[in-house]
């Protein structure tokens, strides 16, 4: 047991914390800040310095840096703790990219990753369908090779970023007769293609957060696909457990903490602070004990990683535990506010501008998104605990 | 940075759980919480140099960290296993290594070789039940110490009102030792009565009290962690291999999901057990608030794993045939014993002076 990272490492954090004080009111508001002069000028100065995109090769537009876990962890911490954005998400950068790197063919390389990483293009990521939701394989959206094109009908949903997007990755079945796993494949689309229609999808929150996005004989040049001809799964899922474990991260679930804190000091119920009220109280500790115990559970992982030792199980829960504890820390800043937490929208007692309430709401679809908390039960009790898996029915409705 | 079990700790939690695998079997929990003597247990457990971890090798001991005592205490919760470890083999020698040192010359080595026993009569420094409590005066001690964790030990730690310790022989004059029969029999559980009653002290300093409430408090969680991982594969193995409707039951997704809830609250207090454990020696400004937090929360998914393994297995669960109950117990112990969740969460909100 050693907690230290070692004087290397309390060096680099010194130089990220350096030039976060020196550059840091060079960066736009929120990583969401898409397009703006400013945020792909960030952009660049933190490619330039290895502090996003650290270890994709400068030949496609990185940074270029050894993959060094540690180094990337006191980044990730440090911007956090600075409440600085650390560049571009979204789906290009955190899915594709990846993919893309193990299974583009080098033109896909040279040609997508350098604008994706700059901020130039921005991706949607095409999986789910109306149909297709907790049994992702079983998606039905056509893609028919036509000549050198594709042809694409059928329609996605829970686009997140559809509306500004200008490129899409997908799963479109291309081999109707295969078995359902193996008929799938992974392809890029232009999202300005004749024949998609893209419609906001007004949910809970009053936002569009994401969309559906509709196509008719949408043709798309053959050589678009990323990897093999129904191999669209294997590549989907070379990813996926990443998605997973950044949906459940502890380090934003401190962050909202430490926020909490704050607000039940300064609501009062006959003039008393929240905090200083027994039942509430408690419920701050409790949930304030399940943080730390995600926190210590994150740790753990990271050595894991470091270490190339095994952890499957710590990792397998960190999804559904994390989106389950950041939901209920929204609805204890709910019940700490009463009345107060029912403002909405245009009200003049709306604390810190409603993002309790929208956190609240938007939690929720975290919880069913990247894989339902049902689904993560099923995970964890069949690879985890080595459970029987779930009988296979067939398409008449019979067992199998 | 390495946040994980050495080799050298895998292989003592090897070798304590191999001595534990043939000597604490069913028929020896069941044996022993009927009355049955434990003390060849004990004695085996001291010799495997349990009862001398924590003391250093100068001193004769072990010296082995708090991390590596919480990995023995996982052991015996595992295998539901009685001794009188906390007091024993944790408080009682970190106490006398920082008293006097003729008491130190007096007590250590017998603690250490398990021919001498201690106790612990800690109870109230979480919050004093009824009118308990304990005064020292001169040297001598009066009042009541309840819940004292193996109060017929021929020696006893003892915490009065002031935070203040000291150590009692068991035949002291003026001193009233019973057991009290708790649902958890496979501890041992009782009450101390002062009266002008002679002792030693080993410490006035409170903090120094604090530090060794915190190391009860963790080797507690750890007991826990150890007894609700049994309940836990107990039940996985019990769902995999018991049939209902032409099905092994842990087809069914209404238990698979017990079961993988049960995993999924219970992986995370693994690490919290760790970082807690290490705070204790390594991290001193954080030892008591991770003590008081990881005391809680694994008290409180404890609880979750012993209801729901309970409740997994069926009816056979509820039965001494297969005695589960003696984990759930165990568990239900850990959990009042040295502060409720609730005492423990009030206390770290106050350690954070919130």
């Amino acid at each position: 047991m050693d907690l230290s990272f070692g004087p290397e490492y309390e060096d680099f954090r010194q130089q990220v914390r350096s030039f976060l004080e020196a550059r840091g009111d060079e960066a736009p508001a929120s990583q969401r800040d898409y397009r703006s002069a400013k945020a792909l000028a960030w952009q660049q100065t933190l490619i330039a310095h290895g502090y996003t995109a650290r270890t994709i090769p400068k030949a496609y537009g990185g940074h270029g840096a050894e993959p060094d876990i540690l180094k990337s962890r006191i980044i990730s911490d440090e911007f956090s703790r600075a409440r600085v954005s650390g560049g571009f998400g979204g789906q290009g950068i955190a899915m594709l990219v990846p993919t893309l790197l193990e299974l583009g063919t080098e033109a896909q390389k040279s040609e997508i990753i350098p604008p994706t990483l700059s901020g130039e293009l921005i991706w949607c990521q095409g999986y789910s369908e109306p149909e297709a939701g907790s049994d992702l394989a079983s998606l039905r959206t056509s893609a028919v090779l036509d000549g050198d094109e594709w042809v694409i009908n059928g329609n996605k949903i829970w686009t997140s970023t559809a509306q500004i997007a200008d490129w899409m990755f997908c799963l479109v079945r291309t081999e109707p007769d295969a078995p359902k796993h193996e008929g799938i494949s992974f392809l890029l689309l232009r999202m300005d293609t004749p024949g998609i229609d893209v419609r906001p999808l007004l949910d809970m929150t009053e936002n569009a957060n994401f969309n559906e996005v509709f196509f008719t004989d949408v043709r798309v040049p053959a050589g678009q696909i990323v990897g093999k001809r129904g191999q669209g799964w294997q590549v989907a899922n070379a990813i996926l457990g990443h998605e997973r474990e950044l949906l459940g991260d502890p380090n934003v679930a401190l962050t909202r903490l430490n926020s909490l804190i704050e607000l039940m000091r300064n609501e009062t119920v006959d003039g008393t602070p929240v905090i200083d009220m027994p039942a509430y109280r408690d419920r701050l500790m409790r949930i304030q004990g399940r943080v730390m115990a995600m926190r210590f559970n994150d740790l753990r992982l990271l050595s894991a990683r470091v270490n190339q030792q095994p952890a499957p199980l710590a990792r397998m829960i960190v999804k559904l535990q994390g989106t389950e504890l950041r939901h209920e820390l929204e609805q204890l800043a709910i019940d700490a506010m009463g009345e107060f937490g029912l403002a909405y929208g245009d009200n003049d007692y709306l604390r810190d501008n409603g993002l309790w309430q929208w956190n609240y709401m938007y939690y929720l679809g975290l919880i069913i998104g990247g894989g339902t908390s049902q689904i993560q039960k099923n995970i964890i009790s069949e690879r985890g605990l080595g459970m029987p898996k779930e009988p296979k029915y067939s398409a008449t409705g019979g067992a199998a | 940075m390495d946040f994980g079990l050495s080799s050298d700790q895998v292989a003592l939690q090897d070798s304590v759980n191999r001595f534990l695998d043939e000597q604490m079997n069913l028929d020896a929990v069941k044996a022993y919480s009927a009355g049955g003597d434990a003390d060849a247990c004990w004695q085996g457990l001291a010799e495997l140099g349990v009862a001398s971890l924590l003391v250093p090798e100068a001193q004769g001991g072990v010296g082995l960290s708090a991390l590596d005592a919480a990995l023995v205490a996982e052991c015996l919760g595992a295998h539901a296993a009685p001794g009188p470890y906390i007091g024993s083999a944790v408080v009682a020698p970190l106490a006398l290594l920082h008293a006097r040192e003729a008491l130190r010359e007096r007590w250590l080595g017998a603690l250490m070789d398990g021919t001498v026993s201690a106790g612990l009569a800690f109870s109230e420094l979480a919050g004093a039940r009824a009118d308990a409590g304990v005064n020292a005066s001169n040297g001598k001690l009066s009042g009541r110490a309840m819940f004292v964790l193996d109060p017929l030990a021929a020696l006893q730690v003892v915490a009065t009102r002031e935070k203040h310790l000291y150590l009692v022989e068991s035949a002291a004059a003026g001193l009233e030792s019973r057991v009290l029969t708790t649902i958890d029999r496979t501890r041992a559980c009782g009450e101390l009565r002062f009266s002008e009653t002679p002792a030693e002290l080993l410490s006035d300093d409170p903090q120094h009290t604090a530090a060794l409430l915190d190391h009860a408090r963790v080797m507690l969680v750890a007991d826990t962690v150890g007894a609700a991982q049994h309940m836990l594969d107990a039940a996985v193995a019990y769902a995999k291999d018991r049939k209902q409707f032409n099905r092994v039951i842990g087809s069914f997704q209404s238990v698979k999901h017990l079961c993988a809830e049960m995993a999924a609250e219970l992986e995370p207090c693994r690490a919290m057990l760790w970082y807690a454990a290490y705070a204790l020696g390594e991290l001193p400004a954080e030892a008591s608030l991770t003590a008081c937090h990881t005391k809680a929360h694994v008290a409180e998914v404890g609880t979750f794993v012993a209801r729901t393994a309970t409740e997994v297995h069926g009816g056979v669960g509820f039965t001494d045939l297969l005695g589960l109950h003696y984990w759930f117990k165990r568990i239900g112990f850990n959990r009042q014993a040295l502060g409720a969740p609730e005492l423990v969460r009030e206390q770290a909100a106050r350690l954070q002076t919130l």
